[in-house]
């Protein structure tokens, strides 16, 4: 996790400028140096920041964009003020694509969850490589939760449930063709069971129903169900990720996050987890690119992040340059394999 | 009573001096935000959300909801003045508030509006007040099923609204549902309508289509018409407000529906649109001037306004109660309780009653002081008319085109109100009735989803529909809102039979 | 001013126009049928497939349409109203036609200066107010509104190469 954001070997629009040369053999000198500290000094952004959430307002990522755009502001990390602009339509291929033609302007970022990939996938109409990675910022978990008056009281007896019901449970999720539905065809490969999958159009709505008792389970995000959870509304049964989150903090009366047994652990050997990342246009330079990483690594240091981040029991894992692009190439193949064999895309 | 008792605390944290300049900086801001077509409330929220990062969380939310309260008083003016909804709410308020302006009693109109707004809300609040957890409850029992039931209510209570051809409105109608089919279908994630477009990816909005065919047709039709707007005659006089309350009283009967129609429909996540439709639809079936509506009818601005109110106001409950927002205004101040590290949902009450009882105070008197400083600015607005047509109409254009752009920063918005324009004033020229055709737009595709939500869950099976008395009576109530209008004339007609023959 | 003349020459009769809207309308109701089509428009066993909906939409266009059009010949036959006069189609023009000019200009010079442009000339031409104040009226609204949006709300409105010489 401690990358330092050396070039990470993308190729960089040749630019004939001299200066911008020079610029570049200053931030590789500085980087050589190891003092990235000095090289983001090499440039900043001259005006406003456009910062673009591929969703609408109010969802998951909308949130963490503006939670990032306020640190920003009442920290004073950038001179130059940023603004969130929401373009979600078509599943966010619409920001996808402002970014995507936005090529070179460094004055433009864009927060990104897992459409990233599905999206991509489904329409064809972008792809991650066209974008400049800056930073990891987290990884959102995913929990398998049952209505509390449900008599499963593990992973295993809920899905003995759902093979009795013979393809007749319901599992709500978010939207169609995304994060939601991609892991409940990974439940039913794995455990080799059948759900009606209903999709909804957001993650709190979907947490309502399920304490409404209008369908019977459904993969949240640990922060879109907290809430309910707390209250008695909802029961965590298994965490997609292959580890159990870290947080020992109690969040009910006898539960914490770590409490929540992984579904591995729980017999469904199935995991996912979803990017919180941040990217920009093609075609930047690094030392623009720099900025951006260490702004983010500064926003992430906030006492106010790191609060938000233990709310919403994140995966902190946090990642730049390098290891950052490994993750996601591995990323898009795993998620072309999966949409592939849910017949979901054809390429 | 508890309730009372943490309320009076409530009012305590609420009524300091910070808090009540806040709460004023909150519905002048709001109000323009509504007043600027396109600028919604949840985007106003949004964008005026970080500057709340440094205040302590209680006066964060009563700035916030101060411009939320703001936003739904200020969507009336330009719907009245001018004939484009500031606001999805408010499209229903045209229907008789621009009629009113142009008989020169846009000071009537707005003050039928706003009064109207506040006892809206002041109902629903005292609702907030002492039923919160009941009716928290009832909100969760509605599914798929249960929503579709409710749109189909909205619906049906709006039938008959078109005079003209019945091919016209069936026409109309159907336009509307096709284009809110446009974009991405939310139960499949395949694309409609688009041909390959990926500018038609975000499907229609709403707010182009209305600023086009109320705003830019009703330029259009002026322009036809002569270089003048009517209405310039409008009496501007402080005692307008005085006069108008006076008439109030006589649509007790209406209010009290808007109010029912308008708790309800924000509490499910309905929300003010249909809110507003759906009052507005009632009331004109059931009002004995109902045959006047649509010809500048006060009782018409007052039922969608209570309702609309009501509405937005409702809808903070779900969110308070159970972290489940509302509308999309709430949705984003949920985003804000997050990050100031409140937990919305229902142990909110118990932890956090500071917080709670301070904005359910500030609910009070945020109102109030909204309902201040909007009926001081009637006389201000109402001279707006004033302004000689050609200074005005490119000004109004203009704002048109911003709010277009504003909705989904995107250009071709602004290109489509243009065209929407022109359908406006064709249809209107042809007696194609709008109204129809907004709610289709605007309830067409939430109906689809929660119809084929419904249709997943019972497996294809229709009877999911009256699976239990909810959904059973929703479904039946709708089912007699749409045959009313064929009911009701036989019915006066039977009366009227046996009124002759007893005499 | 001009006034519109109370009996000029109609353009077009209210029968054409009907005619002409419900051909659009047909011709709209065929294409939102051949799309939904495409994408599959039966009852699945799990309930309607994407374009069920659409697609029945689009029937009802079509069959809604083609009944206007046979009402719209008929009318042809019995009635010459007119649906615009021409010194009415010049008033409206006269406000349509500048107002696409202004859309246009939007993507060349930013909303802001062909705001102000707009209703400067607007108003000088359409009005026939002096151009002192004309130009006073049109930049007050640019500026206002490039204070109220670009400042105050941080909302990023198109701009044009005016704002990128002045650098904002």
């Amino acid at each position: 996790m401690s990358n330092r954001p050396i070039d990470s070997g993308r190729k960089v629009a040749p630019s004939p400028l001299r200066r911008r040369l020079q610029t570049l053999a200053v931030a590789a000198a500085c980087l050589a140096a190891g003092a990235p500290a000095l090289a983001q000094q090499a440039w900043e952004p001259t005006r406003t920041v456009e910062f673009i959430v591929p969703a609408g307002t109010g969802g998951g990522a909308d949130q963490m964009a503006r939670l990032i755009q306020g640190i920003i502001q009442k920290n004073g990390l950038m001179k130059q003020p940023i603004i969130v602009v929401n373009k979600g339509g078509g599943a966010g291929a619409e920001g996808f694509l402002e970014i995507k033609g936005a090529k070179g302007d460094p004055h433009k970022i864009v927060i990104t969850l897992s459409n990233l990939f599905t999206t991509s996938l489904t329409t064809a109409t972008f792809d991650w490589t066209e974008f400049t990675p800056v930073s990891m910022m987290a990884l959102d978990q995913f929990v398998l939760w049952v209505n509390a008056k449900n008599p499963a009281k593990t992973a295993k007896e809920y899905i003995e449930q759902v093979r009795a019901a013979g393809g007749k449970a319901r599992m709500a999720g978010t939207g169609a063709r995304q994060e939601d539905q991609i892991i409940t065809v990974g439940i039913e490969r794995a455990a080799k069971i059948k759900f009606t999958y209903i999709p909804f159009k957001g993650g709190g709505e979907v947490a309502t129903q399920l304490v409404g008792g209008h369908v019977d389970s459904s993969v949240n995000n640990p922060i879109e169900a907290v809430a309910q959870w707390r209250a008695g509304g909802l029961r965590p049964l298994c965490v997609f990720d292959d580890e159990r989150m870290p947080y020992r903090t109690r969040v009910t009366a006898d539960m914490s996050w770590n409490d929540i047994p992984t579904c591995r652990e729980a017999g469904i050997p199935t995991d996912y987890l979803m990017l919180r990342g941040i990217f920009m246009p093609g075609g930047v330079t690094p030392a623009q690119r720099d900025y951006f990483v260490e702004l983010m690594r500064k926003v992430r240091e906030t006492p106010e992040w790191k609060k938000f981040i233990a709310e919403g029991a994140f995966n902190t894992t946090a990642l730049e340059g390098e290891a950052f692009t490994k993750w996601l190439t591995r990323a898009k193949d795993e998620h072309r394999t999966l949409m592939r064999e849910a017949g979901w895309v054809t390429r | 009573m508890d309730e009372l008792q943490s309320l009076l605390n409530g009012f305590a944290i609420a009524l300091t001096l910070q808090n009540v300049l806040l709460m004023f900086l909150g519905i002048v801001l709001g109000v323009l935000i509504g007043v600027l077509p396109g600028l919604g409330g949840a985007n106003g929220i949004a964008i005026l959300l970080p500057l709340t990062f440094t205040m302590s969380p209680t006066s964060a939310i009563i700035m916030l909801s101060c411009i939320y309260w703001g936003a739904l008083f200020g969507g009336a003016i330009t719907s009245i003045l001018f004939n484009i909804p500031g606001e999805p709410w408010s499209v229903a308020t045209t229907f008789d508030g621009h009629p009113m302006a142009r008989q020169g009693r846009a000071g009537e109109a707005l003050t039928a509006a706003f009064t109207g707004s506040f006892i809206g809300a002041f109902f629903a609040v005292v609702m907030i007040t002492f039923l919160a957890p009941l009716v928290a409850e009832f909100a969760l029992r509605f599914g798929p099923p249960e929503y579709f039931a409710v749109y189909l209510l909205a619906f049906c209570s709006f039938v008959g609204m078109g005079k003209g051809s019945p091919w016209k409105t069936i026409a109309a109608m159907m336009l509307g549902f096709a284009l809110a089919a446009v974009g991405m279908d939310t139960v499949t994630g395949q694309l409609r309508l688009t041909f390959g477009s990926t500018e038609l990816m975000r499907g229609f909005d709403f707010l182009v289509a209305v600023i086009g065919l109320f705003g830019i047709g009703e330029i259009l039709q002026t322009m036809e018409e002569g270089l003048e707007f009517k209405g310039r005659s409008a009496k501007i006089d402080a005692r307008v407000v005085w006069q108008t309350w006076k008439q109030l009283p006589r649509f007790w009967a209406t209010s009290i529906r808007a109010v029912l129609i308008g708790c309800w429909m924000g509490v499910t996540p309905g929300g003010a649109t249909p809110a507003s439709f759906m009052s507005y639809g009632v009331a004109r079936q059931i009002s004995k001037n109902g045959h006047n509506f649509g010809k500048g009818e006060m009782e018409g601005v007052v039922a969608p306004e209570v309702a609309a109110h009501a509405a937005g106001t409702s809808a903070l409950l779900p969110m308070l109660a159970l972290g489940i927002p509302g509308s999309p205004t709430a949705a984003v101040l949920l985003g804000g309780l997050l990050i100031w590290g409140l937990q919305p949902g229902p142990l909110l009450f118990v932890e956090q009653p500071d917080f709670v009882w301070g904005l359910i105070a500030s609910m009070y008197l945020g109102n109030l002081v909204g309902l201040f400083v909007v009926l001081t600015t009637v006389p201000l607005f109402a001279a707006i008319l004033r302004v000689p047509f050609s200074i005005i109409a490119p000004v109004i254009i203009v704002v048109c085109a911003i709010g277009a752009y504003t909705v989904n920063n995107a250009m071709l918005d602004v290109w489509l109100m243009m065209l929407f324009g022109v359908a406006g004033y064709v249809f209107k020229k042809l007696d194609y009735p709008m109204a129809p055709m907004v709610l289709a737009l605007v309830l067409g595709d939430r109906a689809e989803d929660s119809f084929r939500q419904a249709m997943l869950m019972s497996q294809g099976s229709l009877t999911i529909l009256w699976q239990n008395w909810l959904v059973g009576s929703i479904t039946a109530l709708a089912l007699v809102m749409l045959a009313w209008p064929f009911v009701s004339p036989l019915l006066a007609r039977l009366r009227g039979a046996r009124a002759a023959q007893q005499a | 001013m001009d006034r519109p003349e109370g009996d000029g020459d109609g353009v077009v009769t209210v029968a054409t126009m009907e005619i002409i809207v419900a051909g659009l309308f047909l011709a709209f109701g065929g294409m939102v049928m051949f799309d939904s089509y495409r994408i599959g428009a039966s009852w699945a066993s799990d309930g309607p497939e994407a374009g069920y909906f659409p697609f029945y939409t689009g029937l009802i266009i079509v069959v809604a349409s083609l009944v206007l059009l046979v009402q719209g010949v008929r009318q042809r036959a019995a009635s010459r109203a007119a649906f615009v006069e021409a010194g009415q189609l010049r008033q409206v023009a006269l406000v349509f036609v500048p107002a696409l000019l202004y859309v246009a200009g939007i993507a060349l010079a930013g909303i802001y200066v062909s705001s102000a442009v707009y209703i400067t000339l607007f108003m000088v031409f359409i009005g026939h107010y002096r151009w002192l104040r004309s130009a006073a009226v049109g930049a007050g609204v640019g500026v206002f509104a490039f204070v109220l949006f670009e400042r105050w709300f941080s909302i990023p409105l198109p701009k044009g190469f005016v704002e990128r010489a002045l650098g904002l």
